[in-house]
């Protein structure tokens, strides 16, 4: 009885907690950008320093003034990552080829250790992903798991070469904005698609 | 006069020493088997330091007036949401039911990690956090403890313990006091959990419950206490700041000495 009233109390808790926490709708608002300044909510206002698979060193707000469709990955991944690589090239593969010049699709690895320039490169090449508007990226562990916080993206190093991680796609305005989160592998993407097509749009 | 001076310089060093480095304490490395999850995988841990007490009020607010950028109202949206520092009075003051000396709360997990930067040094793992808090009084790993599990659960029963002082709940093996008891503390990545594996989307629509009820079927209840922490640190985002979320600091062992 007094074990069952605990546990009443504590799940309340947990559940009051996400009702507090719980702030999803705030994703698919859209703000305007202002030129050359960025707003609060602006990822480009991190200023961690990344390799990209060219091995150049950039920051995110390099990226400024293209639309932005982001994933966390890994190279050795065998399981989810090779799909989540698939529904970044479905995605792309349905928006209209004149545009792919306002866009970047960037893949960030979970795994700087092994996911070098030189990796993520030859990983470029093998699926068909090293023209302009892909990008790679190699950061340190601490911005690495930085980065994965603004994505709310979890992950866990299980073994040397192995990660459980949450499969979303996220879609970034030119200001570096969130505006909308795809979760899950291989779900609809129509919404995804809407998104980033009304944004290259504007 | 040189001796003087030195005797000075001396001085003022161990004043600002005292004043902004919070004590810490060495805790021995070793290897425990963590109580969460399906990967019941033997943990190692190096030597490292950890700070006696949560950081206060006290001590975040010398922070804030230091690094204006982490003002309530100057904050940026993406690392701390509204809730950051709600119920301080203004900017830099507390509020008269604050005391100094208690945990400072409502804190994103960035402000946290700028905070530790700030004093040259780095929130614990997840792992490393664990691994001091299974320790009670006398004993390394205490999870078996009924004693040490009932203190827990009788915590989560308690309403507003983040405005009692630091240092009122217990000393531990290592000589750390609140980590049970106080608050629930960030950790560097608390961001390691996953509720429900390579996907959150594979559940039940109901992710509190699933947790809930994971816990309640094991068939160890010494477990209970630790799936209630590993399920807030689950739905944890890193800009949600919690009025009984604080956190406390670590640091690598041979830096900077």
């Amino acid at each position: 009885m007094k074990m069952s009233k605990k546990i009443t109390i504590i799940i309340l808790l947990i559940i009051t907690s996400f009702t507090i926490s719980c702030k999803k709708d705030e994703q698919n608002k859209e703000t305007l950008v202002i030129e050359n300044n960025i707003s609060d909510e602006s990822i480009f206002n991190l200023t961690s320093k990344w390799k990209t698979e060219e091995n150049e060193t950039i920051e995110l707000k390099d990226l400024k003034g293209k639309t932005l469709v982001m994933v966390m990955i890994y190279t050795t991944c065998k399981a989810a990552c090779p799909r989540l690589v698939a529904d970044m090239r479905n995605i792309e593969s349905k928006l209209p080829k004149n545009k792919l010049s306002e866009l970047q699709f960037i893949l960030v690895s979970i795994d700087p250790k092994n996911d070098t320039p030189t990796r993520l490169k030859s990983f470029a090449k093998e699926n068909l992903m090293d023209d302009e508007h892909w990008t790679f990226l190699q950061g340190t562990e601490s911005d690495v798991r930085e980065f994965a916080n603004v994505l709310a993206v979890k992950y866990k190093q299980i073994s040397p070469l192995d990660f459980s991680h949450s499969n979303i796609i996220s879609v970034f305005n030119s200001g570096g904005e969130l505006v909308h989160q795809q979760e899950g592998l291989g779900v609809d993407n129509k919404e995804t698609i809407e998104t980033i097509k009304k944004l290259i749009s504007k | 006069m040189t001796i003087f001076r030195l005797a000075f310089c001396l001085l003022a060093f161990w004043v600002i020493d005292s004043n902004c480095q919070s004590e810490m304490v060495n805790i021995k490395g070793g290897s425990y088997i963590p109580l969460y999850g399906r990967d019941s995988l033997k943990v190692s841990i190096s030597d490292f330091k950890m700070d006696i007490y949560p950081v206060t009020n006290q001590e975040f607010q010398e922070f804030v007036k230091k690094n204006p950028k982490w003002k309530r109202s100057q904050v940026k949206r993406i690392f701390a949401d509204a809730n950051y520092l709600q119920n301080w009075e203004s900017d830099t003051e507390l509020n008269e039911n604050q005391q100094l000396n208690a945990p400072i709360t409502n804190v994103s997990w960035f402000a946290a990690k700028a905070y530790c930067e700030c004093q040259g040094k780095r929130l614990p793992t997840l792992d490393e956090w664990e691994y001091v808090a299974m320790a009670d009084k006398k004993s390394i790993d205490a999870r078996r403890n009924k004693n040490y599990n009932e203190f827990i659960l009788g915590w989560y029963e308690k309403p507003k313990t983040f405005n009692n002082e630091i240092g009122s709940t217990f000393k531990n093996y290592w000589n750390i006091y609140d980590l049970h008891g106080l608050v629930w503390e960030w950790t560097l990545d608390f961001n390691s959990v996953l509720i429900s594996g390579e996907s959150r989307k594979d559940v039940d629509t109901d992710n509190n419950l699933f947790c809930g009820s994971a816990a309640i079927g094991s068939s160890d209840l010494m477990n209970y206490a630790a799936f209630m922490r590993y399920a807030i640190r689950g739905s944890l985002k890193a800009k949600y700041a919690m009025k009984n979320l604080g956190f406390r600091c670590a640091k690598n062992i041979n830096e900077n000495e």
